[in-house]
């Protein structure tokens, strides 16, 4: 049989072109510069043919067909608006019928100015109307959601949310309603429309009828700057566009890039800006005075910082560096720490890992997609994907959706392994275990056994592993990276958080360097001192925990806070308070919060708006995000900041002007070619029994994260004391907990973003149905959950298969339970969940 | 003179025809021995030779269709019985579905087995429950008989129907509509390609048939091509149902060659005009076949006749209109139906046709303006061939036929102030 041809010829108004067989017309003429006008067809929803507006002639074909539902053919001729008067005719009265409803209140509409209805009316419309009959009329808008109002009168029904919502986000709630010229998008009565992806029918709505509260009369197209920016909120690596007006963020749009996240973004990413006008922003630099917060000019600020690093230095100083930090930031840190204060203590992990795990994370340091990192185009096109430790609909959204697409789209099998897979079930083998179970299902899974191994272990193709941060403690981190590799795949690690990824690469580990050299290495220390002029550091640093641990121990002088809130990241609070008040606390930021207003030193950083850097993302694509507003107050850049810091105590770490940061790292963030991966020494993990190396005394509280926490102490928060009965049932004999933050959380990048937080969830406990049906707890019921230590919370139980059996979820930062602060970032504890009896009424 | 014929209709003058064993006596159920005894790939043969064409309004030829289902997918192949008929002065199928009821079943059966069908699927109209109840009885004794479940009369062949009711609505006749909402999806009109016949229902190799079509198909098994193709003409053979209504003295179904002048079946069989009225205007088949007038009625009523004159065959559902009736009000009566009908999915049939209906409203009620007759024109250009399915199509057919024949009456409508028809019915329309 001849091969396919690989492209056909086709004329276009006269214009030839090549085009790959089974390109839609649309397309083809969109190569040439021509737009044919269309409202429902969108390059990534299947095509739809409903409005009718990209009429064009084809020779030989009697009507006009329309060009975003016709593939070429060899040999085909087409001609458009350009050239034939049949396409022009059929586009102008298809308009005319579009228009006779239309409410035209563009004046009003937040639309107008950037509306292919209004720009083609204006362009090829007829100037007055021929309708004198009354238009429809609808109610205007009504609330889809808490993102999403809807205008009815404006909607061309075009589809393109419905299609969103079921073809990508597989969110089936928003739905075209009743038929003829009563046919309405509506959603289920008695069901809302929630989707962590919202905000995209709201940006793809060719018309304004869909609009987000938030947006809402804000501003006028024309009045915006834009900047091209990069998703601070988590490690997807979205790319925006931030729309400003008057030095203030207004809006966030997903900006296209295929490679990452295609056309899309989360709710999160594009409604999370506001806290940048939170009122607890900082805009000028603070110290603290009797105990109190007054305000201080940058000189001051600076030197009373440099004076607090040399009094307490003597007992040891460590940089904590924040999880949406841009690269450079994350470079300056640990150049900062390593130069300037001459130690490795220096991390931007909350958790602990296992050595193993640690090592895991370390071996995709400094490597890109260019270096053979897996990327969202290779899941499609992979054998299979094993998913470890990860929820992504809450963790990494815009993952979660290309992994949908591999799935549903390509037929990809994705196999997904850990206690609490989520929405990832809806597609995906599940694998369920225990925390700490996950490295054995995994050996059995290299081994082919069952059919989720034998998705992996047959056929062609190449395996990819996804493994999230939380396998770092489980064991499920180091063991992905193994089943990889037995495989012959490849591994990702994924972590949550925007910065996270960056700050690996830039050193800000205790024992890594930049580009993942091994502090134990001495040519990798060798080259950087050559490079930046200073000793290294070479005994072995504290990873966060243990940082933090030390300081509350007394036995670490000064902390630096770069972006870090210790009391929600370094929980229990206990521990943290502490910390913060036995160290002296420099803290760099953009809020006043619980750990900030604690600190000696407070520093006004900017917010990712103000800002020009680059964040890397789970790939390993490092992207760049650009300043869209001017800096705020006073604040200023992290990395200068560090800069400067580092000067008042006679260092200079060398990025004088901006892009000195950036350049540096590009310099190191590879490893040397030919370097062997040694992987990263083992931290001194916190929890480990054998204490920590530096600080000598094991801290009082060492105990953490199960540190003894007064119970009900925190008023906002709905614990309380148990009733001491005492008089558990034998067969309960408690659960595992599973936590990490969902997407919406008690975040406080999510401070005012109104519309997302009244979205927010409350605290809940998850559990599996068998055991639910064993504690007699039914979805909806209200459950007692015993922390141990007299901590407890009463919560709604929901009930779903998507958590493992023996485990129990409960979210980690809500606002009205922060977990995290409670129990500490990753607890590995046994929870007792108990029915509530309904008091009689 | 064109003689009626008596072959769908052969058993309908039998009040029990509708009951397993007196079908029997009528021969019922004959075709199945000729069918069993037959290839599969012989009987799509004898069926594209006899040149059997779709009776449900497009008049694609039946073999050929059957020829396109994709063979060796792994899927199943169904066949699905187009028996939806909301067309608008059609009412063939129904009758059919009263009066005989098993001559569908037999006709699924043989049908089945000559594209490989093992599960059928009838989709009746949602409003229809006595033609429904029929057929449910029908297909029950069936079963009870070993017609139709497992190794149907020893031949090995296994077929299972269902008899699905619609919801009402017309679109769900349309064949991709009608899929969806088979399948519980929205009743709306999908892009074809994919066809059917290689993505259907469920995404398997489908044919969609009308309730004539199938009904047709054991009397070729049984009777042969010859015979077939002794009645009609070469390219529209056989036997057709016709449906008057309208100002006659006898409507109903008639069943006659294809090509039989129009004439003998509205003058001769209808019996004529009623009252002695004239005849104004008629449609050859449905009312989304442009209407045609009393110079036409000489045309051979098969499916290049009629387009030779300017409309379409369609369901051969014949509306006769007489001198007494409105052309405004019989527009307007059907653009509320084809306004009601429309399923939104598309801009120009559901802007259009609403705005027409409103046109026409106005026009009926005195509130005309002189270039309301451009704009109407202009708006069926819009929609005309541009409209997502045909349904657009024939929402135009009233509107431009009448105001190609009768656009005095409208102009009377705006000079005059409104209806010149002070006493105007529309007797048409079964809705
Ligand atoms: C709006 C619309 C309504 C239709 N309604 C019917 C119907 O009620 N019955 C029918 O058999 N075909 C109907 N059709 C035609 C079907 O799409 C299809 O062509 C037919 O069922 C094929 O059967 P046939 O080949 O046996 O004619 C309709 C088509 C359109 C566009
Ligand atoms: S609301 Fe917008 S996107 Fe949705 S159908 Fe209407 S015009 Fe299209
Ligand atoms: S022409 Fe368009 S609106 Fe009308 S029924 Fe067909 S698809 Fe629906
Ligand atoms: S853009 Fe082609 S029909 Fe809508």
């Amino acid at each position: 049989m001849a091969d396919k041809p690989t492209t056909v010829k086709i004329t276009i108004d006269g214009q030839e072109l090549e085009v790959p067989p089974g390109t839609l017309v649309i397309r083809a003429a969109e190569q040439l510069g021509t737009i044919v006008p269309r409202f429902c067809d969108h390059r990534l929803l299947a095509p739809l043919g409903a409005c009718r507006q990209c009429l064009v002639e084809v020779a030989g074909q009697r009507k006009p067909l329309t060009a975003c539902t016709t593939t070429v053919t060899d040999g085909m001729e087409v001609k458009t608006q350009v050239t034939s008067e049949v396409a022009r005719a059929g586009q102008e009265g298809n308009l005319e019928l579009l228009l006779i409803n239309h409410p035209l209140d563009c004046p009003m509409c937040d639309k107008g100015g950037e509306c292919p209805l209004q720009d083609q009316t204006l362009a090829h419309g007829p100037g007055e109307t021929r309708f004198v009959e009354t238009k429809r009329h609808y109610q205007k808008p009504i609330k889809i959601s808490e993102t999403v109002l809807l205008d009815r009168e404006r909607c061309v029904l075009c589809a393109r949310c419905t299609r969103f919502s079921s073809e990508i986000a597989g969110d089936p709630f928003i739905e075209l309603f009743e038929r003829g010229a009563l046919e309405q998008v509506a959603i289920y009565e008695d069901e809302p429309y929630e989707s962590h992806y919202s905000g995209n029918v709201v940006q793809i709505c060719p018309v304004g009828a869909l609009t987000s509260p938030s947006y809402r009369f804000q501003a006028r197209p024309f009045d915006l700057s834009s900047a091209d920016g990069v998703c601070n909120h988590c490690a997807a690596g979205c790319n925006l566009r931030i729309d400003a007006r008057r030095g203030m963020v207004t809006r966030q749009l997903a900006r296209d890039n295929d490679d990452v996240n295609e056309a899309w973004n989360c709710d999160r990413g594009r409604y999370g800006f506001a806290y940048a006008q939170s009122p607890n922003r900082v805009l000028i630099p603070h110290l603290s005075e009797d105990g109190k917060l007054r305000t201080a000019s940058w000189s001051e600020a600076l030197r009373r910082a440099a004076d607090g690093i040399r009094a307490a230095k003597g007992k040891g100083v460590g940089v904590l560096v924040g999880g949406h930090l841009t690269d450079q930031d994350a470079y300056a840190l640990q150049k900062l720490a390593r130069v300037a204060l001459g130690t490795n203590n220096v991390d931007a992990r909350s958790w602990s890992e296992d050595e193993e795990g640690a090592a895991a994370a370390a071996s995709v340091a400094g490597r890109g997609p260019e270096d053979g990192m897996p990327t969202y185009r290779d899941l499609e096109a992979a054998r299979a994907v094993v998913v470890v430790d990860l929820d992504p609909h809450e963790e990494s959204p815009i993952l979660w959706l290309r992994l949908r697409k591999a799935a549903m789209r390509r037929g990809v099998p994705v196999v997904a392994v850990g206690s609490r897979p989520g929405r990832l079930a809806e597609f995906a083998t599940v694998v369920a275990t225990r925390p700490g179970g996950q490295a054995e299902a995994l050996g059995r899974l290299g081994r082919g056994d069952g059919d989720a191994g034998k998705l992996l272990t047959e056929g062609d193709g190449e395996v990819i592993v996804l493994a999230g941060w939380r396998g770092g403690a489980t064991g499920g981190l180091a063991a992905a990276a193994r089943l990889a590799a037995a495989l012959g795949g490849r591994f990702a690690w994924v972590p949550r958080r925007a910065g996270d990824r960056g700050a690996l690469d830039a050193g800000a580990r205790p024992g890594l360097l930049p580009g993942g050299r091994p502090v134990g290495d001495a040519a990798a220390r060798g080259e950087l001192a050559e490079a930046w002029g200073a000793e290294l550091p070479d005994g072995p640093g504290l990873d966060g925990p243990a940082m933090v641990a030390a300081a509350a121990a007394g036995e670490l002088g000064v902390l630096v806070l770069a972006g870090v809130d210790l009391h929600r990241d370094h929980g229990p609070r206990e521990l943290a308070a502490q910390a913060l008040e036995r160290a002296f606390v420099i803290a760099v930021d953009h809020e006043v919060n619980d750990t900030t207003s604690q600190a000696d030193v407070l520093l006004p950083g900017v917010v990712h708006a103000e800002t020009e850097g680059t964040f890397t993302d789970w790939e390993g694509r490092v992207q760049a995000t650009h300043r869209a507003v001017p800096v705020g107050g006073a604040a200023q850049e992290i990395w200068d900041l560090a800069a400067q810091l580092a000067a008042r105590l006679g260092t200079d770490l060398g990025f004088a002007g901006p892009g000195l940061a950036a350049a540096e790292l590009e310099r190191f963030r590879k490893r040397p070619p030919g370097a062997a991966a040694v992987p990263e020494p083992a931290p001194p993990a916190v929890p480990e029994p054998a204490p920590p190396a530096v600080p000598e005394p094991a801290p009082p509280v060492h105990g953490a994260p199960t540190g003894r926490v007064a119970a009900g102490e925190d008023g906002g928060e709905s614990l309380s004391t148990p009733p001491s009965s005492g008089a558990g049932e034998p067969e309960n004999d408690g659960l595992e907990l599973v936590t990490y933050p969902l997407l919406l959380d008690a975040a406080s990048m999510l401070a005012r973003a109104a519309d997302l937080n009244r979205e927010t969830p409350g605290a809940f406990v998850e559990l599996h149905p068998d055991d639910a049906g064993r504690l007699g707890l039914a979805d909806g019921a209200s459950a007692e959950v015993d922390f141990g230590e007299e901590r407890t919370a009463r919560l709604p139980v929901r009930v779903a298969p998507t958590v493992a059996p023996g485990c129990a979820f409960v979210p980690a930062n809500q606002p009205d339970l922060a977990l995290g602060a409670l129990l500490g970032p990753s607890p590995a504890l046994r929870v007792k969940v108990t029915a509530v009896e309904e008091a009689a009424a | 003179m064109t003689e009626q014929v008596k072959v769908l209709t052969s058993r309908w003058g039998d009040n029990r025809a509708h009951e397993i064993d007196r079908y029997g006596e009528l021969d019922g159920y004959a075709s199945l021995d000729a069918a069993f005894g037959k290839a599969p790939e012989d009987l799509v043969q004898l069926v594209k030779d006899a040149g059997l064409r779709g009776r449900g309004g497009a008049g694609f030829p039946t073999g050929m269709k059957w020829g396109f289902l994709a063979k060796g997918t792994g899927k199943p192949t169904y066949l699905v019985v187009n028996a939806d008929e909301s067309e608008p002065g059609t009412f063939k199928d129904m009758e059919l579905l009263e009066r005989d009821p098993h001559a569908l079943v037999e006709g699924v059966i043989v049908s089945s087995y000559a594209i490989g069908c093992r599960n059928a699927f009838i989709y009746l109209r949602g409003e229809c429950g006595w033609p429904g109840r029929r057929l449910q009885g029908a297909i029950d004794a069936a079963y009870d008989k070993g017609l139709l479940g497992r190794d149907i009369k020893g031949s090995g062949f296994d077929l299972d129907v269902v008899l699905h009711r619609g919801a009402g609505a017309y679109i769900c006749g349309e064949e991709t509509a009608l899929l969806s909402s088979l399948e519980g999806q929205r009743g709306q009109p999908k892009l074809r390609p994919p066809f059917p016949a290689v993505e259907g229902l469920y995404r398997a190799p489908t044919t969609v048939n009308n309730v004539e079509t199938v009904a047709t198909v054991p009397w070729i098994i049984r009777k042969g091509v010859d015979w077939f193709r002794s009645m009609g003409s070469e390219k529209s053979p056989g036997p057709k149902l016709f449906s008057v209504s309208g100002d006659v003295v006898n409507p109903g179904n008639f069943e006659f060659p294809l090509g039989v002048p129009a004439r003998e079946v509205i003058m001769g069989a209808a019996g004529g005009m009623r009252d002695g009225k004239e005849l104004k205007a008629w449609t050859p088949g449905g009312s989304s076949t442009p209407m045609l007038t009393a110079d036409h009625l000489d045309t051979p009523m098969d499916f290049e006749g009629i387009q030779g004159a300017g409309s379409l065959l369609g369901t051969a559902a014949v509306m006769v209109f007489s001198e007494d009736v409105c052309m405004v009000r019989a527009c307007l009566n059907f653009t509320e139906f084809y306004a009601h009908e429309s399923c939104g999915k598309c801009t120009p049939c559901r802007e259009g046709t609403d705005w027409m209906r409103k046109i026409l409203g106005r026009l009926e009620s005195g509130q005309g303006q002189p270039d309301d007759m451009d704009t109407l024109k202009d708006i069926c250009d819009s929609i005309f061939g541009r409209s997502f399915c045909a349904l657009g199509d024939g929402a135009t057919s009233p509107i431009v036929s009448a105001l190609k024949f009768f656009r005095d009456e409208f102009d009377e409508h705006v000079s005059g102030g409104g209806c010149p028809f002070p006493g105007a019915r529309v007797t048409v329309g079964a809705h």
